[in-house]
């Protein structure tokens, strides 16, 4: 009836475990409790979980990002201060089992269930707005899409209490991966969660595509289109070329593990290396998937605090489409190690330091368009400049790698480790959290404290220092990654420092709750009435903040590049139109909750070979699309008397703003330049 | 850009009719098809690694009766042939006839279908399943993938069988029959590359 599933499964004996579960559920019944309190289910059932509004999912997604966000960062630090005991006789207090499941699930949730729903949550919220358009192509399927990635968020939080999480790394290589090798369900709960939500952003791939191709506001030309919508593009392009090889390369182990097959297993004709190939083929373009959007938010937060436009629009588009064409030819640098001989090793070494051309191209434009700025140092910007310096460092310990013969010694050690984090730290999350405070009044209205900001900013610069560059260190003496015990004395001061770092992040992590709950706590002091609380440049800023569920009230029509920057420059961005029309909108639906709920059943069914919830979760999933299908009436209307009401109401809120312009904290009317 | 093009652009944004949605679907569908080339791409290549690792088992040679698999290859290759009759009957606009030639393709589909199982349930029988190779698990794996797809195909056609004597040829459904139709046709392209490179290859080694 249940498969594998039995009570043994939960963890009773481990108490470090029981305790995560326990502050985990705590949590959980904390925030059920509250909804249930202040009677806010319907509106949670009715304006969130059902909701096709872009700007709604994009919110749930950075939500969802920012939860795994401190699951990620739990693990960390268990990680940090294991490393900084666990020498010599002292064998700290994670068991290695356990110390496994842990860097397994710190790589997979900061990959996947962290790095990648803040970038398509940051899309939702942003590239609608920044083309002009209502929606996205697709708001049903965006939908869908949220709810299967935070689905495959949750089996990974499942195995937590329930059975265990993979003991194989993030990358899950074989023959450890394989069923003799890895018994328990862990690799299970890892290939299901990545599958399931990587069919989500395939889909989002998709339908961000088709809206950026078919739904740009009328003038919008290909180069017209804001940098952080050609990375949105390029990523997509990405996506949709390389999420099915991760596809093809899981459901493969799968079979492996389920069906006795041979693809990766030592012996009957499996060939282990086939599996490195395939899951960096998908790996290395993921690499560029999480960075490129991030580029996007410097591109646009660099010259909305420098005041002038984004030196070298189309380098930085050339340099984008570079990078994401040359990211499809440098998946073998991560296993220069395993085999391959000289010349081939060459051939990647020579196109992995290629493909930092590109990216010196880009640094150098957002350094020109700071050049002789009028540079406001705000939260975005300090994150900004931190990533510079951060990222460059990462991109010259990268290229070193590049090298195949310093890669010899230099591969699975902790210089390795030092170096992906500055990537991923100091570029990715950089940029998110640079874009997150960029864009927040957007999404809710009000701005964040920048003070709190700035303090989060120096508590994550001065902890990712400490705690990764010690980690450059320890790769020189030899230390290689995911040790939960060692022998050297002369390791444990440099990973002292780590952990201390580690600590230093953490207090910046609290700075950014802090943040949070002091923005939230004034927000009437802070409101954003003109909907362009930084005298932004592109469309995002022309619509009221938070925007109308239809965005814009009329289509836009662009004629430039920095479109709303020309609009306001001739006097034309708040003009009144003569009349307003009637807007078509998408129904909210719970055909996307419901296939998420079943695919995450599905998931668990499949982890623990329940087979019959297995075959009914499918039937259920399969009905549900089939049932959608049916149905053709699938939009609302919003009468133009209404579009009129809500948009002379913004207009009251305008004149406010400008009557009190510091009361509300909100800028000026632009200066003419 | 032009200002013709300009025009045009103008007059799509004042007019989001459903031809529109209808063209918007179809580029989406496109790029999803896209994606499954990959997806088929990397089963091919991984099928080329494996395709010598028998393990001590059976080769293509012993296996395969090329006979019987073009017995498959007419079926679905007519299925194709039928498809594009039904979309000529859509667009002449004529539900009866549509119907009349989905029901045939959905025929030969099927017959398709179970061809396969027949040969995959022989196999499996005689011993030379999935697990007795890496070469097996490849074969099986890239049949079988292309097999579920048109399983998934056919239950797809079902719903729109359904779809157009409910709802009739609606712009809606005439908009996923031709989706419909793109996945069809792109699962016969497939069956070729199958046909070749798994069981010409296979019987010539």
């Amino acid at each position: 009836m249940l498969g594998k599933l039995t009570l043994s499964a939960i963890p009773f004996d481990n108490p470090i475990i029981m305790g995560a579960v326990g502050i985990s559920v705590l949590l959980a019944l904390v925030v059920l409790g509250l909804i249930t309190w202040y009677r806010k289910w319907g509106y949670l059932w009715s304006e969130w979980l059902t909701s096709v509004d872009h700007k709604r999912i994009g919110v749930m997604y950075i939500v969802l990002a920012l939860i795994m966000l401190l699951r990620g960062f739990a693990d960390a630090i268990m990680m940090r201060s294991q490393q900084m005991l666990a020498e010599g006789t002292s064998q700290g207090y994670l068991p290695p089992g356990h110390y496994d499941q842990i860097f397994s699930a710190h790589g997979t949730i900061m990959i996947l269930f962290m790095a990648m729903p803040f970038l398509v949550g940051l899309w939702n919220v942003v590239v609608p707005q920044q083309i002009g358009a209502r929606d996205v192509a697709y708001p049903f399927l965006n939908s869908a899409s949220f709810w299967m990635t935070a689905m495959g968020a949750m089996l990974v939080m499942i195995s937590l209490g329930v059975g265990e999480f993979s003991k194989a790394g993030w990358t899950g290589y074989p023959p450890l991966s394989e069923l003799k090798f890895s018994p328990s369900t862990g690799v299970d709960y890892w290939i299901w969660a990545i599958q399931i939500s990587g069919v989500g952003t395939l889909l989002t791939g998709i339908n961000f595509m088709v809206t950026i191709v078919k739904m740009r506001a009328p003038g919008m030309t290909f180069m017209r289109m804001p940098v952080f919508v050609w990375t949105t593009l390029v990523t997509c392009v990405l996506i949709i070329l390389s999420f099915p090889v991760l596809t093809v390369t899981l459901a493969l182990l799968t079979l492996d593990r389920y069906l006795d097959m041979h693809f990766f297993t030592n012996a009957m004709g499996g060939n282990m290396m086939m599996y490195l190939n395939l899951f960096w083929i998908w790996g290395h373009p993921e690499v560029y998937i999480v960075i490129l959007p991030a580029f996007g938010v410097f591109s646009e937060v660099v010259p909305t605090y420098s005041g002038k436009p984004l030196f070298g629009y189309k380098t930085m588009v050339y340099a984008t489409a570079a990078i994401g064409l040359l990211s499809f030819s440098v998946w073998l640098h991560h296993f220069f190690t395993m085999g391959s001989n000289a010349d081939v090793n060459s051939f990647f070494g020579i196109t992995t330091m290629i493909i930092a051309v590109p990216t010196g191209v880009k640094i150098f434009n957002w350094l020109f368009t700071m050049y002789r700025g009028r540079v406001q140092l705000t939260a975005p910007i300090y994150w900004t400049l931190g990533f510079f310096s951060t990222f460059v460092i990462g991109g010259m310990t990268g290229v070193l790698h590049a090298v195949p013969a310093a890669d010899f010694v230099l591969h699975n050690s902790l210089f390795l480790v030092g170096h992906f984090h500055n990537m991923l730290i100091g570029g990715v999350l950089f940029g998110f959290l640079a874009g997150y405070m960029h864009w927040f009044p957007k999404a809710f209205g009000f701005t964040l404290n920048e003070k709190w900001g700035k303090r989060a900013f120096w508590a994550w610069l001065v902890g990712f220092y400490m705690a990764f560059i010690p980690l450059y260190v320890l790769g020189f003496m030899g230390m290689p990654r995911r040790m939960e015990h060692y022998t050297d004395p002369a390791w444990q001061p440099w990973l002292f420092i780590a952990a201390v770092g580690a600590l230093i992040i953490l207090m910046g992590i609290v700075f950014l709750a802090v943040q949070l709950t002091v923005s939230i706590r004034d927000r009437h002091a802070n409101l954003d009435l003109t909907g362009d609380p930084w005298n932004g440049r592109t469309l995002e800023w022309a619509t009221a903040s938070p925007p109308a569920v239809y965005n814009f009230p009329v289509t836009p029509i662009v004629d430039g590049l920095d479109a709303f920057w020309e609009m306001k420059r001739k006097g034309t961005a708040y003009r009144r139109p003569e009349q307003y029309q009637d807007i078509h909108m998408p129904r909210n639906t719970p055909a996307g909750f419901v296939l998420g709920v079943l695919a995450f059943v599905f998931g668990f069914a499949v982890i623990w070979h329940i087979w019959w919830l297995v075959v009914a979760s499918a039937l259920g999933m399969l009905i549900t699309v089939a049932d959608r299908s049916f149905n053709d009436d699938i939009e609302y209307v919003i009468p133009a008397a209404e579009v009129e009401r809500t948009e002379d109401e913004r207009r009251r809120r305008m004149e406010q703003a400008a009557q009190q312009p510091a009361a509300a904290g909100a800028t000026p009317q632009p200066v003419q330049v | 850009m032009t200002a013709h093009a300009h025009t045009i652009d103008a007059a799509h944004a004042a007019d989001q009719g459903p031809h529109d949605v209808q063209e918007s679907r179809a580029f989406g569908f496109w790029l999803y098809i896209l994606s499954d080339l990959i997806l088929f791409s990397a089963l091919f290549a991984t099928f080329v690694v494996q395709m010598r690792s028998f393990a001590g088992g059976p080769t293509g040679k012993d296996l395969f009766d090329l006979g019987y698999v073009a017995g498959e290859t007419l079926l679905l290759l007519l299925s194709s042939a039928t498809y594009g009759l039904a979309v000529l009957a859509m667009q002449a606009d004529r539900r009866t006839q549509v119907l009349r030639w989905l029901g045939v393709t959905f025929i030969l589909g099927l017959g398709f279908i179970l061809m396969e199982i027949h040969e995959f349930h022989h196999l499996i029988a005689e011993g030379n399943g999935p697990n007795r190779s890496g070469f097996l698990s490849a074969y099986f794996t890239l049949v079988g993938t292309h097999g579920t797809h048109v399983t998934f195909g056919l239950i797809w056609m079902a719903v729109l069988m359904l779809q157009v004597s409910i709802k009739g040829l609606s712009e809606p459904v005439q908009g996923r029959l031709l989706r419909l139709s793109v996945f069809w046709h792109f699962l016969d392209i497939v069956w070729i590359g199958v046909f070749s490179v798994v069981y010409l290859l296979g019987v010539m080694q």
